[in-house]
């Protein structure tokens, strides 16, 4: 028990990814497997539920300290946390012995649900002379019910990967479904023979360029860009062009009966979309698919109907269970757009316009509305595409995305087969009225801002933005803070409104979780506007300008 | 407010403590003609004062921290000078080099005014020792049964062991403590043969004064005085906590922060500070050491001041000493003395 609450605590004391992830790491490669079992199920999030009533842990902890209830009270509500207040109270153990994880949950915490309040109180009292603050926080936290480490299920799977010298995938695919902690399935997890878990492999995926304009405003129609993409790209013949969708990229793996969905960040998607699992398990085995998980409409007829904008999706994000609420009003369909395997054969070699008519010979029997081919936009020559990209955004697209009729599957960000043609972001002009310290190389700078538009006199913040100034700005901007704080909360820093920079984002949405009504997608800055004073930043009401209608 | 009083000798005013009987404050909050200071930080030795009287250990501090236009007199430990009839004798407090308990007698009755105070061995200061009185004033700035402070010698392991596994890893240590006081406990602990120990601008000064009052303490090196491009990497920078975060930490190249300070007791404080370690080390009395005072002392009466004052004198009174509590606000953290350091690193 004492390696995993060392390792609670390094996990506790630290930002730093990698050294979360080496934390976890020697604990998995110096724990006996039953231990390492248990770990992940507490790492990865999964619950062990309250074992012995709070109100009877406050009075006992009282009691062994010699204090009297309301100054528990008052340690209790100074700390914040009940687990720790116990652990600072009560005075530390002094025969501290120590027995493995396992030992500790199966025999020690896990039997104290069912005991009497009585039998509980001596078990607890016998565990608090055995433990010294730190160990002892842990544990209360496990008895509480409480226990959360700030590491994510990829992280773990990061860290097991790093500790076997078994790719992250083998070990996603094995952590999947129900298992109980135990040995047997910690050696299942780390088992060097990875036959098991090729079903479940995923390909890496294709990644589009960005086509960088010189010329910019689309309101001329197009016809400057197109010629410009014209002398980039060659002919429109060469090109199939379709929507760049803004939700999230999914593939959809079917083999030997089994569906895997899998997000671009290599995180195997479970339970997250049952609407597009149903939809998979009509695909043949031996099918896999690249495609977009998109929020859209689904109209009377059960057909699959336009598409919702990103911050519909958004609710649907993060929820590891979604309600049937939530299903019913923001369903998601798959758009899927390519195809890597078909009946267990690797196509990536074959040409994008034999993959994409394969697709639609394995889509067009499945009558499915979450799962669809996404449409092929039509188009002679370049303006008229570009007159249609500058349709994107009542269709919550992005833009287009422009692929060569003969070009393979490509692994990774490769240049000159798939483009993605944004349309020109939307700008703003706003005034930094905080500033907080960045991290990693930004750290003790000041390089996360807020920035504010005017509404009726007064500043309202709109946007957080990282990124977009170069090194010698970005000190400019640090020392500006640093002469003009006029309050500091915590670590932000509350500036005299002076300086103005353009803003741009990719989209904007109501909120109401935001003081200005309106939230914005991808904010970043797009130059220091150092011609501008605060005084001739844009009002709020100018940004509300560009909300979608409805 | 209703005026808290004990005979003619001590009273609670807005100026601070004031002895009528003898026409003076101690730690006064305001300017005022005489002041009696139990020690050198600013919230306890305020500038604007006519005359000061502190003790002859804290000389140095003192007239580091204070305005060479005053008046001062120093007064030895155990020494009593008699001033309007008021028997005046400083105690030490074992809080920092020169920290005095400041005992008032007048007409048989005794007062004890305790400042900041600590039990337990510190080889920068001479050790608090009780003072039975009538009245004894107790701060309470870690008055909760949470604080409960280890042996110095555990923590000081575990610092130097730090400071050893970041020297192997190439890192350079920062550890941050108060100016005064604190850095100079930190700097006496430390196992100098694991690598150089440099020291921040204000902590350099605090370390002269110490130095000059003939307490021992390894060989430090300021940081101002070294070359732009030195290498730091295995290095120990003792610093005050407003220099986390500056861009005059930068030139240490990588590093490992720690705090040292009795808030690093609890998670959320620890967590808050961004340092990548707090090691628990106070220079005042912890929840048991607080009530272990009090008995020793046998006061008729209590006045906690300076912290979790309303809590502390509720427990005093639960079982059965008469208590009051001077103020309601808590100290949430040893800001004033930060500032003051902030200054002076920029002066």
């Amino acid at each position: 028990m004492k390696r995993f609450a060392d390792m609670y605590w390094r996990l506790d004391s630290t930002t730093k990814t990698n050294e979360k992830v080496a934390a976890m790491c020697d604990y998995f490669t110096q724990a006996p497997p039953h231990d390492a079992a248990w770990a992940i199920s507490i790492l990865s999030g999964r619950k062990i539920r309250q074992l012995v009533p709070s109100r009877l842990l406050r009075q006992w902890a009282a009691e062994e300290a010699g204090i009297p209830d309301w100054l528990f009270e008052e340690s209790y509500s100074s700390v914040g946390d009940l687990a720790e207040t116990i652990s600072l109270v009560v005075p530390p153990g002094e025969s501290v012995s120590d027995t493995s994880l396992v030992g500790w949950i199966e025999n020690k915490l896990l039997p104290l649900r069912p005991l009497t309040p009585e039998q509980q109180h001596d078990a607890v009292v016998e565990i608090w002379q055995q433990t010294d603050p730190a160990m002892r926080f842990v544990v209360m936290k496990l008895i509480t019910g409480g226990l959360r480490v700030g590491v994510s299920k990829a992280l773990v799977t990061r860290a097991l990967a790093q500790a076997s010298g078994i790719s992250s995938e083998t070990i996603a695919h094995r952590l999947m479904g129900d298992w109980e902690p135990n040995a047997e399935f910690f050696h299942r997890v780390v088992d060097p023979n990875e036959g098991d878990t090729q079903i479940s492999r995923p390909y890496p995926f294709c990644l589009a360029h960005p086509i960088e304009q010189a010329t910019s405003p689309d309101r001329d129609g197009g016809a400057k860009q197109a010629a410009e993409i014209a002398a980039v790209l060659g002919e429109t013949t060469d090109f199939a062009a379709e929507w760049k969708w803004d939700g999230i990229r999914g593939q959809i793996i079917r083999r030997e009966g089994e569906t895997f969905l899998w997000s671009r960040g290599e995180d195997l998607m479970e339970n997250r979309w049952p609407e597009i699992e149903d939809a998979a398990s009509l695909l043949p085995n031996g099918t896999v698919i690249d495609g977009e998980i998109l929020a859209c409409a689904i109209d009377q007829d059960g057909n699959t109907a336009e598409v919702l904008p990103f911050s519909q999706l958004q609710r649907r994000i993060g929820r590891k269970r979604v309600g049937k609420k939530l299903l019913k009003e923001v369903p998601v369909v798959f758009h899927a757009f390519d195809l890597m395997e078909v009946s267990g054969n690797d196509i990536r070699q074959q040409p994008f316009r034999e993959r994409r008519r394969q697709l639609q010979q394995v889509l067009n029997p499945i009558r499915h509305p979450n799962l669809c081919v996404t449409e092929l936009i039509d188009g002679n020559d370049w303006l008229q595409w570009a007159t249609v990209r500058e349709t994107s955004r009542e269709r919550h697209s992005e833009g287009l995305m422009l692929k060569r009729w003969d070009s393979v599957y490509d692994v990774g960000r490769v240049r000159g087969t798939w483009w993605k043609w944004k349309v020109q972001p939307y700008t703003i002009d706003a005034v930094l009225i905080y500033a907080q310290r960045g991290h990693g190389k930004r750290a003790s700078l000041y390089t996360d801002y807020t920035f504010a538009l005017w509404d009726e006199g007064n500043l309202v913040p709109v946007a957080k933005a990282y990124s977009g100034l170069d090194d010698a700005e970005i000190r400019k901007v640090d020392r500006f803070v640093r002469q003009n704080t006029s309050e500091s909360f915590g670590p932000v820093r509350s500036v005299t409104p002076e300086l103005v920079f353009e803003i741009a984002f990719e989209g904007i949405s109501q909120s109401t979780r935001h003081k200005s009504g309106v939230a914005t997608r991808f904010p970043r800055i797009l130059r220091w506007r150092h011609d501008k004073r605060a005084e001739d930043a844009n009002q709020l009401s100018d940004l509300k300008a560009l909300l979608p209608d409805g | 407010m209703s005026i808290i009083q004990h005979s003619n000798l001590l009273q609670n005013t807005e100026r601070g403590l004031y002895c009528p009987a003898g026409d003076f404050y101690v730690d006064p909050k305001r300017p005022v003609k005489r002041a009696v200071i139990t020690h050198a930080h600013s919230d306890h030795a305020r500038w604007g004062c006519e005359h000061y009287l502190s003790s002859t250990a804290g000389e140095h501090l003192v007239r580091m921290r204070l305005s060479p236009d005053a008046e001062f007199d120093f007064l030895r430990y155990g020494e009593t000078i008699t001033h309007h009839g008021v028997k005046v004798t400083l105690f030490p407090a074992g809080h920092i080099l020169g920290s005095a308990q400041v005992r008032l007698e007048h007409n048989g009755r005794v007062a004890v005014v305790a400042g900041d105070y600590k039990l337990g061995p510190d080889s920068t200061c001479a050790s608090w020792e009780p003072v039975p009185c009538d009245l004894f004033v107790t701060e309470s700035t870690f008055a909760l049964p949470v604080y409960r402070w280890r042996d110095q010698t555990e923590i000081f392991a575990e610092v130097n062991a730090w400071w050893k596994a970041s020297a192997e890893e190439d890192k350079c240590c920062l550890l941050y403590g108060y100016a005064v006081g604190k850095s100079q406990r930190l700097l006496a602990g430390l196992d100098a043969s694991i690598g150089p120990i440099y020291t921040h601008g204000a902590v350099e000064k605090g370390v002269a004064a110490y130095r000059a009052s003939g307490v021992e303490l390894p060989e430090t090196i300021y940081v101002g005085e070294v070359e732009r491009k030195a290498d730091f990497r295995g290095a120990m920078v003792v610093a005050v906590p407003s220099a986390h975060g500056t861009p005059w930490m930068r030139r240490f190249g990588k590093v490992s922060a720690a705090m040292a300070s009795g808030w690093m007791m609890v998670r959320g404080t620890r967590r808050r500070r961004a340092a990548d370690r707090g090691f628990v080390l106070s220079d005042h009395v912890d929840w048991a050491t607080t009530l272990k005072a009090i008995e020793l002392c046998d006061p008729e009466q209590v006045w906690v001041h300076h912290g979790y004052s309303a809590i502390l004198a509720r427990y005093l009174q639960s079982i059965g000493r008469d208590a009051v509590a001077l103020d309601q606000a808590e100290r949430r953290d040893e800001n004033e003395d930060d500032e003051i350091d902030q200054a002076e690193a920029n002066a």
